[in-house]
């Protein structure tokens, strides 16, 4: 049994045009997530019980079913309701791209939202008490204070979530999109060779992934470099 | 219930449990030699133990999934006339999805797992020694039982990760709820409904094993003192 470099060779264009698309899924998806998921994680840790739980719901349920059936519930279930098949909204949630990037920004959001309530909540007593001694503002005390030092603790578990939705991305394949692992379905379909196809596929996220590790390796380097352990 | 297709999906749930609860088993059986490669003195082994976890977590599901489905399938007709058998193989995608998702959480609870030893104190492994054990009856009386205390919380997570990701392998044509809900969704044209349906199944039995899960935390933690703050 022979590896036919010659296949992959001649569709590497149609996997770069891939790479481009999981790209933006992941961009864009991301970018979303993150909006949502800041308010929702102030809401997680509030003591207020009208305040907390329906976001504890959100991220309850959201975590609790699978990606690809938020997927199906968007791209294929909203169509059923008249009611949006008439709306304004319609020509973009008739879109495989734009229903993707929506279903995969609601998941990571709730994964985020967690991942930075648990950080807020985590925040050193004597930071909050440093900005109230300086007669910080509520809001001024969030704004400087408390969301940069937790988002800089959350940069480790937040790495995690970030290569989980990089995988996650390959969900778009089954609604049509031709992303890394749409290409991949396409050479198979094309030349009946799944090995060369889904290694091909496999090679490119694998290196991404190794990609984003380093990239927040630096990161954690730059911005958490006060927490690293001191040597000499 | 559901315009009769509620049992239908009911049956589909059934066998999303059965391969949830099989291809654990089997990562729990890879994801142990996994974590014992990777803490093997022996360099060798250990590389290997490293490779498998490192790549396997570093592929999308579906990726894999497509892969040893279509490719193991092409594998089996290319090797089996080689031993003198004729017909066409067609995989059973139940078979393949437990090979697949077991395969692919032996290497996450591999990572769990050695952590989970790596936490257990020295000196245990080492009592056991002194009493003339060896080492697979340390491995197995000592570290294994304590291990899993440690480990539960990673399990949690991981079981939880591999039942949401059960719905993939309906992409290979296993008849389990998703696929069902497919069905139905394609003869009534109502799929939000169907969805919705299988949302909350799926919500179901993530929230029944974080019950579980949690009581079975509480039993092995039984004579482990925590402070108080």
């Amino acid at each position: 049994m022979i590896f036919d470099y010659t296949v992959v060779w001649d569709s590497l264009p149609l996997y770069m045009s891939g790479l481009l698309i999981t790209l933006k899924l992941l961009a864009i998806s991301l970018v979303l997530g993150l909006i949502i998921a800041v308010p929702l994680a102030f809401m997680r840790v509030s003591k207020r019980a009208a305040v907390n739980l329906p976001a504890w719901l959100y991220t309850y349920v959201i975590r609790g079913t699978p990606g690809l059936v938020q997927l199906f519930l968007i791209y294929y279930g909203l169509a059923q309701f008249d009611a949006v098949r008439d709306s304004w909204l319609w020509p973009w949630l008739s879109s495989a791209t734009f229903c993707a990037c929506l279903a995969f920004a609601v998941n990571t959001s709730a994964y985020t939202a967690e991942i930075l309530a648990g950080s807020l909540r985590s925040t050193p007593h004597g930071e909050i008490e440093a900005a109230k001694a300086m007669g910080m503002s509520r809001f001024l005390m969030y704004r400087r204070i408390v969301l940069p030092s937790a988002v800089r603790r959350a940069l480790p578990q937040y790495s995690n979530e970030v290569i989980m939705m990089l995988q996650t991305t390959s969900l778009a394949s089954i609604v049509t999109l031709v992303d890394i692992t749409g290409a991949a379905r396409t050479v198979n379909s094309q030349f009946y060779l799944p090995f060369e196809a889904y290694i091909t596929a496999g090679v490119f996220y694998l290196a991404l992934t190794f990609i984003l590790v380093r990239l927040f390796k630096r990161a954690e380097r730059r911005w958490l470099a006060y927490l690293a352990p001191r040597n000499g | 219930m559901l315009n009769g297709y509620g049992a239908n999906i009911v049956d589909g749930a059934w066998l999303t449990l059965q391969l949830a609860l099989i291809s654990m088993a089997l990562a729990c059986v890879l994801g142990l030699a996994g974590a014992a490669f990777r803490l093997s003195p022996v360099r060798w082994l250990a590389w290997l133990g490293d490779l498998y976890s490192t790549v396997i977590r570093g592929i999308p599901d579906l990726v894999l999934i497509l892969l040893i489905f279509y490719g193991g399938q092409d594998l089996l007709n290319r090797l089996a006339p080689m031993v003198g058998y004729e017909d066409y193989i067609d995989v059973n995608p139940f078979a393949a999805g437990i090979f697949t998702l077991g395969f692919i959480f032996g290497a996450y609870l591999s990572e769990t797992f050695r952590g989970a030893f790596i936490g257990i104190p020295k000196g245990q492994a080492e009592a056991g020694m002194a009493y003339g054990m060896s080492s697979r009856q340390v491995f197995f009386r000592i570290l294994v039982p304590q291990m899993i205390r440690l480990a539960i919380p990673g399990f949690t997570n991981n079981w939880l990760v591999l039942t949401k990701a059960t719905a993939l392998i309906s992409v290979v044509g296993l008849q389990d709820m998703m696929f069902k809900a497919k069905q139905a969704a394609d003869a009534t044209r109502e799929p939000f409904t169907f969805y919705l349906a299988v949302a909350a199944l799926y919500l179901i039995l993530t929230s029944v094993s974080l019950l579980v899960l949690r009581l079975a935390e509480r039993r092995y933690s039984v004579g482990v003192k925590v402070a108080e703050l």
